[in-house]
């Protein structure tokens, strides 16, 4: 146990010593914490629109300025033809154009219905979809508006016609801000930082300086190497989830909804995993060039298939099924549905199993690999 | 008394493709400065880390101080210190934070071996706090001993230890070696070095994996088998191509500013007929002398003769 308590102060001293990882290992959380959510932003806004007004009546002017004043659009002109629009489109000034037939007042008055043309630019198509969804929202609304009381009296609706009308309301997440969703996404991936990249580097380093041989050659016992590799990283770990945590309190407000004791019992199972995935790596590896690159490989896999930045819930189900082999996924679940939702540990102990049996798991498979290496 | 013994000892890479050890037998005596002398690749390093318990042999046994490298793998790891070729110490880590760690690994304290690395330590003792990473060369390689002697062991093992060392510190890395001998601990040392041969007790010449003699540095230059000759001329690059030419010369190789030949058979008069030779051949400058053979002549001959009986 001396031996270990050595280890652990040889490993730390390293650690401090290395300014620039020390630096990156408190600014990053810090910083990703800060910047990441304000500007990876899956809201929809600033949509530009280019009008062709072929009606040029004050119904379609007060369409335009309900669709200015809805926040989410910007006429960016007027055009006299839709071909003219579509230059808008095509020179990257505008996303959507939008036409109104000819005599759409005079018509619509007269028949009680009328359409109009929605032409977007689906390059992006996500911000397409959402854009359009918005444009329609806007358009069925001005629909309901008391301004067409007029035209509603004109033309009944059939009164045994029921009216069914679909509201909703959002929890957990009342304003849907991009942020609460983030926020615990961006702690997941800290912590897999740490616990993959930094001991995977840090253990193959001493393989490549050849200390690792050193080591080997004195009576310490592979345990004590390993134990005085991991738990440095795990304490360190720790440190920057609670960083996190302050992080998210201070600057977004956010605080967990569930017990902070759930998501810390969470974070220490999770960070075992990782660090034997860490370890893992390393024996695989001869290099730091090489453990650089299996675990950004897998970094990237992690970053986009558990679910971090993109619903798992659209995925197809081989896509679903490799990403619940991923740690990462079961963690970033948890961690929003505790902080969010204020989940229990009775709703979330599935999750608790399946991080234990990947600790397990990843840390077994290092040890014989490692024993078998050296 | 043995305190290393190798028996039968084979190791191979690449699925049997490449021998690195080749069957090799050795017996180290207890209290000795045995060098294992041979080119880079020759297998050295493998034998090292056979020894050291870091690598597995594919065949045949091997111990160090009556212990089994293979069963006994953990109690060897106490009496033995070994130094790699390459230097492989915390380079962020201070001199006496280094020194420290790794007494610490054995169970032990400076204070407690201070005796064992006193005259190396107290050389590198002005530097206590500065980082390894920072030190020169032979500092370095002062540091590393120090870390494989910290617990006082009864075999060294040192690898290459004056690789890319200078001339100056090499010599005094071998007055330490000397010294620590004198404590009564084993040491074998590997060196490509030809010149450090003669500082050792015994020698054993290694080459593409398998020993080619063993024996004391005398002995070795003794055995030598033919009488050897040194010539030198303006034009020696002619002159070795020319020699090459004549029938009655076994070998004839460039060593320093001269070159060393043998005959296939020696006979009185050899030294008048190559100069004889040379002559005719017109060469100025001509020397031609009977000398004494070093090691490295020896090694030479050896490698010639199984490269023959290889081919």
């Amino acid at each position: 146990m001396k031996r270990l308590g050595f280890l652990l102060q040889k490993e730390f001293r390293q650690i401090v010593r290395d300014r620039i990882i020390l630096v990156m290992m408190f600014a990053m959380p810090t910083i990703q914490l800060i910047i990441m959510p304000m500007a990876a932003n899956f809201e929809v806004k600033d949509i530009r629109i280019v009008v062709v007004d072929n009606d040029h009546s004050s119904m379609t002017a007060r369409m335009f300025s309900k669709i200015g004043a809805s926040g989410y659009f910007h006429i960016v002109g007027y055009a006299d033809s839709y071909q003219h629009a579509l230059t808008y489109v095509e020179r990257e000034a505008a996303d959507v154009v939008l036409e109104i037939p000819v005599a759409f007042e005079r018509n619509l008055v007269r028949e009680g219905r009328q359409q109009v043309a929605l032409s977007i630019d689906a390059i992006n198509g996500a911000r397409a979809s959402i854009g359009g969804a918005y444009l329609n929202n806007i358009i069925n609304d001005f629909s309901q508006s008391t301004e067409l009381d007029v035209v509603r009296d004109a033309h009944p609706v059939a009164a045994n016609l029921p009216l069914i009308q679909m509201t909703y309301s959002i929890w957990y997440n009342a304003r849907e801000e991009y942020k609460y969703y983030m926020v615990p996404g961006i702690f997941v991936l800290l912590l897999t930082l740490i616990g993959g990249f930094l001991t995977a580097v840090n253990v193959v380093k001493e393989k490549e300086i050849g200390t690792m041989e050193q080591i080997n050659v004195t009576p310490i016992r592979k345990w004590e190497f390993i134990a005085g590799k991991l738990i440095p990283f795990w304490i360190i770990g720790m440190i920057i989830f609670t960083i996190g945590l302050l992080v998210a309190w201070i600057i977004y407000g956010i605080v967990s909804v569930g017990p902070l004791w759930l998501l810390y019992s969470f974070a220490a199972v999770y960070l075992v995993a990782l660090l034997g995935f860490g370890l893992l790596v390393s024996t695989y590896s001869a290099n730091q060039v090489q453990a650089m690159f299996v675990a950004f490989f897998f970094m990237m896999i992690f970053a986009l298939m558990s679910g971090l930045f993109t619903a798992i819930e659209s995925m197809p189900v081989w896509a679903r099924t490799i990403s619940s082999l991923i740690p990462v996924t079961h963690f970033v679940k948890v961690v929003r549905m505790v902080m969010l939702k204020g989940s229990t540990f009775q709703d979330v102990h599935m999750e608790f199993i399946y991080l234990i049996i990947f600790a397990l798991v990843l840390n077994t498979w290092a040890v014989i690999n490692y024993r078998k290496t050296s | 008394m043995n305190s290393v013994i190798l028996e039968g000892v084979t190791k191979t890479y690449n699925e049997g493709k490449v021998h690195a050890v080749d069957n090799v037998s050795l017996q180290v005596k207890s209290g000795e400065l045995f060098g294992l002398i041979g080119p880079d690749g020759a297998g050295k390093t493998s034998i090292f880390r056979i020894l050291t318990t870091l690598l597995l042999a594919d065949k045949g046994t091997a111990s160090v101080q009556g212990l089994d490298v293979v069963k006994d793998y953990r109690k060897i790891r106490d009496k033995i210190g070994y130094m790699p070729g390459k230097f492989s110490l915390y380079q962020d880590l201070t001199v006496k934070e280094n020194l420290t760690f790794f007494a610490t690994l054995f169970g032990t304290t400076i204070a407690e071996n201070y005796e064992v690395i006193k005259d190396i330590y107290d050389q590198i003792k002005p530097f206590n706090d500065r980082r390894a990473g920072k030190l020169s060369g032979g500092m370095k390689q002062k540091l590393a001993l120090c870390c494989a002697l910290i617990h006082k062991p009864e075999v060294l093992f040192l690898d290459e230890p004056t690789t890319g060392v200078d001339v100056v510190s090499r010599r005094e890395f071998w007055d330490i070696l000397n010294r620590l001998k004198a404590q009564g601990i084993t040491i074998m040392v590997s060196t490509p070095y030809m010149d450090e041969a003669i500082l050792c007790e015994r020698i054993a010449l290694i080459q593409e994996g398998s020993i080619m003699q063993v024996d004391t540095p005398d002995q070795i230059i003794q055995s030598y088998p033919v009488r050897l000759y040194a010539a030198k001329a303006d034009d020696i690059y002619k002159l070795v191509q020319d020699f090459r030419t004549l029938d009655t010369v076994d070998s004839c190789y460039a060593f320093g500013e001269y070159l060393h030949l043998t005959m296939k058979a020696d006979k009185p008069g050899d030294e008048a007929a190559l100069l004889q030779f040379a002559q005719a051949h017109g060469h100025k400058g001509l020397e031609v002398k009977a000398i004494e053979p070093g090691i490295e002549d020896t090694f030479i001959r050896l490698m010639n003769r199984k490269t023959q009986t290889d081919g």
